[in-house]
């Protein structure tokens, strides 16, 4: 597989685009939240919007679902404009679902309401049809006539899912609907909310600051840092080709060692790497990208780095280890036999995909 | 609380039998006794009393009282929650301003605007004149009506109802709004399905307080010839002298307030909703433009010239000619009713917070079940009519009075008179029955705001427990105290019933001044003591809006 600068997948999913933002800008008194951002979304696509709080997701969301109006820009859902600086279609004529991070149950009606509430003017029988529906496809069967606050927090989520879902909405927004989870909880919904909206046949947006509920949940992710789109790509292209420095610190540990451009290969203390597609004079200095688990380590007393470190994770330990150019490396390796501090090692380093980035 | 009670354990060890927990006992007992006195007074009914009241006034009042309630119930809902609604949720000119400024007919109590009203559109009053003079021909409706009582008294308490829907609407998710609008609701929908039945609890308290106004007044009714109960009881009292009857009406009318209060207490306890806090909490507001906008302000003007302007200006124009003819005999006048109603404002706000700080602090030591339930007690005072308090406390005292002068008889052979019936002990008693439950829900909710690992803080660095009520407790409540310490000392200086059938002879406040000057339409020499009470008023709506605020 190659990296694409641009962006574009390169594992086929190039299908005309659904949801379409073009050079949209959102300022809050002055403060960019959204900076001229243009990204388009397949029909059916799962697409995560992922980045640092503060960093505009969730206000591009907002603006999709027409809470926001830009300041500049446009946005179309299926080739229909739906805001422009001087036109937005309010929310309730959009036909966008929304999954709030609070769930934004409403209190007072039942779980069975809460559903059926976007099913407003539909026929009776046609409401108790669907309500049923979803409520067996979310696992809530049974449940209609309880109240919100006698539901637990996964309940709770799995409702909100199911009353975004109702009207049969052609996008679905999904504003981090897990972050109010417990660690394993959410590990669980996500999957099954994966599950549930792919039986739906919804196009998906999240927006969680997770790199891992990223990757999990989405065939693209979108990087965003300070209202900008760093990268697009699916989350093997942001983990293994990341097009930036902030987007390999923020999608995972990762170390960069001081090289140099020497032809086709890096060299660094670590050894020569062979590179593709980097291009600079001689002798030109770049920064290697190492991630923890491509580097494996030896006890041998003749070995170039020493443990400084050492914290334990369950399955894995990661290992802060010291160069002799004093530089710092870290290495991820199996717990069960665990090396202790101090101990000199014999490191090897590994590249799947050679990452590195001119240094300024 | 874990503190209180470990310093209390220390102290209880020296001490046999503790009279302290019973004292909140004892407090709520000397509440809760006037009202108790009525109440069973219906319990023994004397038939011939309760035939003579319903062959001549009880019908009338009865139903008048019932028109009332209806009448003040749907004006002060319409107008309060629509209001509240308006500028929570819509963007006009001058709404910021408006969100406050709708507050102030709060100022002006219910009496004091009924006689503006009827002085401005009675026969006589510059409207009516006005129209003669011009030959217009148009017939104004009669201001002295049960719509004109219905249409002042919604005036001067619809604040109530709006105040607490505003509460209400603000602390709702704005993120349920913004999922319900994603779901396709418009905005009526929004409004009818979602707004209203979550602030529903909030908006009943509302009603429900400014239904226990409506249903204490007497002296506005009386403006209106609309006779209803409280007024019957005064009627009853000053014109027949006759307290058997007197108290068989109050007990009917406790009975009504009981019913309020429990409707207020059930609206209240059922406000537990589960809310989740959204990040973006409240609804967000839409701007009204053109017509609408105009619409939006020309509403709130009306109201607020209705049930502000109007009445102030009249007031002011009234002061004014009185001023010009003021002589250093009336002004002596108007200086001793000044200082007989802040001597009663200021007596009763400082034994109401004294004893609510005794009993709270008392019950928070001993947290005992009895004293839980004295406090709650102690509390029902504010939703029971001026009238039936002062009935109670007449029959109460004039059996005190009774008692003495046998035992002084029979013993020194002497007759003392009247002691306690017709003293300021009395009065001072009724007004701490009727505002108890005003300084005790501020001087708790301040107490409340102290958060326990405070005072944890304070014990872990060594203070003792004077030091620590010194130097952390109270200054910490210090602002609540003085805040419910002005509402009562507001609250007594507008009262009325109370005042008019307790109050020593001859010994006359701004208020019963004002009331006696007013229904001989000596308008002038209402204006400035009127104006003194209006003003008053405005001080515990700057403190509501201050806390309002500081919500926010």
């Amino acid at each position: 597989m190659t990296f694409k600068p641009d962006g574009q997948p390169a594992d086929g999913l190039s299908a005309p685009s659904y949801v379409e933002l073009s050079d949209v800008r959102k300022e809050y008194d002055g403060c960019v939240a959204v900076d001229d951002l243009s990204v388009s979304i397949a029909r059916g696509e799962f697409f995560s919007l992922l980045g640092p709080s503060g960093c505009g997701k969730t206000t591009t969301l907002r603006l999709i679902a027409g809470l926001e109006r830009p300041g500049s820009g446009r946005i179309a859902v299926d080739n229909r404009l739906v805001s422009d600086a001087s036109f937005v279609l309010p929310p309730e004529e959009r036909g966008v679902g929304i999954v709030f991070q609070d769930y934004a149950l409403f209190p007072h009606m039942t779980v069975f309401e809460n559903v059926s509430f976007g099913l407003h003017g539909r026929g009776k029988a046609h409401i108790h049809h669907r309500v049923g529906e979803l409520l067996d496809l979310v696992g809530l069967t049974g449940l209609g006539k309880s109240y919100p606050h006698e539901l637990s927090g996964g309940q709770r989520q799995r409702v909100a899912l199911a009353r975004s879902m109702a009207p049969s909405p052609s996008v679905i927004l999904l504003d981090e609907p897990f972050s109010n989870l417990d660690a394993d909880l959410r590990t669980t919904l996500r999957q099954e909310t994966r599950d549930i909206l792919r039986v739906e046949g919804a196009t998906v947006i999240l927006v969680t600051h997770d790199q891992e509920e990223a990757f999990s949940f989405s065939d693209r992710v979108g990087l965003l840092n300070a209202g900008r789109l760093e990268q697009v790509g699916s989350p093997y292209q942001i983990y293994h080709h990341p097009a930036s420095r902030f987007v390999a610190d923020f999608v995972g540990k990762a170390d960069f060692i001081p090289c140099t451009l020497r032809g086709d290969r890096l060299v660094s203390s670590l050894g020569r790497f062979r590179h593709q597609g980097l291009s600079g004079p001689d002798s030109a200095p770049f920064e290697l990208m190492i991630r923890p688990d491509d580097v494996t380590i030896a006890p041998d007393p003749l070995g170039e780095a020493i443990i400084a470190e050492t914290i334990f994770l369950g399955a894995d330990a990661l290992y802060t280890l010291e160069l002799p150019d004093a530089t710092r490396l870290h290495s991820l390796g199996p717990s069960a036999k665990l090396l202790p501090d101090g101990t000199r090692v014999k490191v090897t380093v590994e590249l799947a995909h050679v990452v590195a980035f001119p240094k300024d | 609380m874990s503190s209180s009670e470990a310093t209390k354990g220390v102290r209880r060890g020296k001490r046999r039998f503790d009279v302290l927990p019973l004292l909140p006992v004892l407090i709520a007992g000397l509440t809760v006794l006037p009202v108790a006195v009525v109440v069973s007074a219906l319990f023994t009914p004397s038939p011939e009393v309760w035939l003579h009241l319903w062959r001549t006034i009880l019908p009338d009042m009865l139903t008048n009282t019932v028109l009332l309630l209806a009448g003040v119930g749907t004006g002060t809902l319409l107008l309060g929650v629509g209001l509240a609604w308006l500028t929570t949720t819509c963007d006009f000119p001058g709404r910021r301003s408006f969100t406050w400024l709708l507050v102030l007919p709060m100022a002006v109590p219910a009496y004091i605007m009924g006689f503006i009203y009827t002085a401005i559109f009675d026969f006589a009053g510059p409207v009516q004149t006005l129209i003669r003079e011009l030959g217009l021909g148009i017939a104004v409706p009669q201001i002295r009506s049960p719509a004109g009582a219905i249409l002042v008294m919604t005036l001067v308490l619809y604040p109530y109802v709006y105040l607490l829907a505003r509460a209400g609407f603000e602390e709702q998710s704005g993120t349920a709004f913004e999922a319900a609008r994603s779901l396709g609701a418009g905005r009526s929908r929004l409004f009818f399905r979602l707004a209203l039945p979550l602030a529903r609890p909030s908006i009943a308290a509302g009603v429900a307080l400014a239904l226990m106004e409506a249903l204490a007044d007497f002296a506005t009714v009386r403006h209106f010839n609309f006779p209803t109960m409280s007024d019957g009881i005064l009627r009853v009292w000053h014109g027949l002298m006759d307290l058997q009857a007197a108290s068989e009406m109050a007990g009917l009318l406790a009975i009504f307030a009981l019913v309020l209060l429990l409707a207020e207490k059930r609206s209240r306890s059922r406000r537990a909703y589960h809310q989740s806090k959204g990040r973006r909490p409240g609804i967000p507001a839409q701007r009204l433009s053109g017509w609408r906008g105009i619409a939006a302000t020309a509403l709130c003007s009306v109201v607020l010239i209705a049930a502000f302007g109007l009445p102030l200006a009249q007031l002011i124009h009234w002061a004014t000619r009185e001023l010009a003819v003021l002589t250093p005999g009336t002004f002596a006048v108007y200086a001793r009713l000044a200082a007989n109603s802040l001597t009663l404002s200021a007596a009763a706000a400082l034994l109401t917070v004294a004893l609510a700080l005794l009993m709270i602090s008392l019950s928070r030591l001993k947290g005992s079940r009895v004293s839980g339930y004295a406090t709650r007690l102690v509390t029902i005072g504010y939703s029971i009519p001026g009238a039936v308090i002062a009935v109670g406390i007449l029959i109460l005292l004039a059996a005190i009075d009774r008692a003495a002068n046998t035992l002084a008889v029979s013993w020194l052979n002497v007759t003392p008179g009247l002691i306690l019936t017709g003293s300021l002990v009395g009065l001072i008693y009724a007004y701490g029955v009727r505002f108890m439950a005003v300084a005790y829900s501020g001087v708790e909710s301040s107490m409340d705001k102290i958060s326990p690992n405070t005072v944890l803080a304070g014990r872990a660095l060594g203070a003792r427990p004077l030091r620590l009520t010194l130097k952390i407790k109270l200054p910490l409540m210090l602002p609540g105290i003085i805040a419910a310490a002005i509402l009562v000392f507001v609250d007594v200086m507008k009262e009325l019933p109370i005042t008019v059938v307790l109050r020593p002879m001859g010994y006359d406040t701004l208020a019963v001044w004002v009331w006696q000057m007013s229904s001989e339409s000596l308008w002038t020499a209402t204006a400035l003591p009127a104006l003194a009470i209006v003003l008053a008023g405005l001080l515990p709506i700057r403190l509501l809006l201050r806390i309002g605020t500081a919500h926010r």
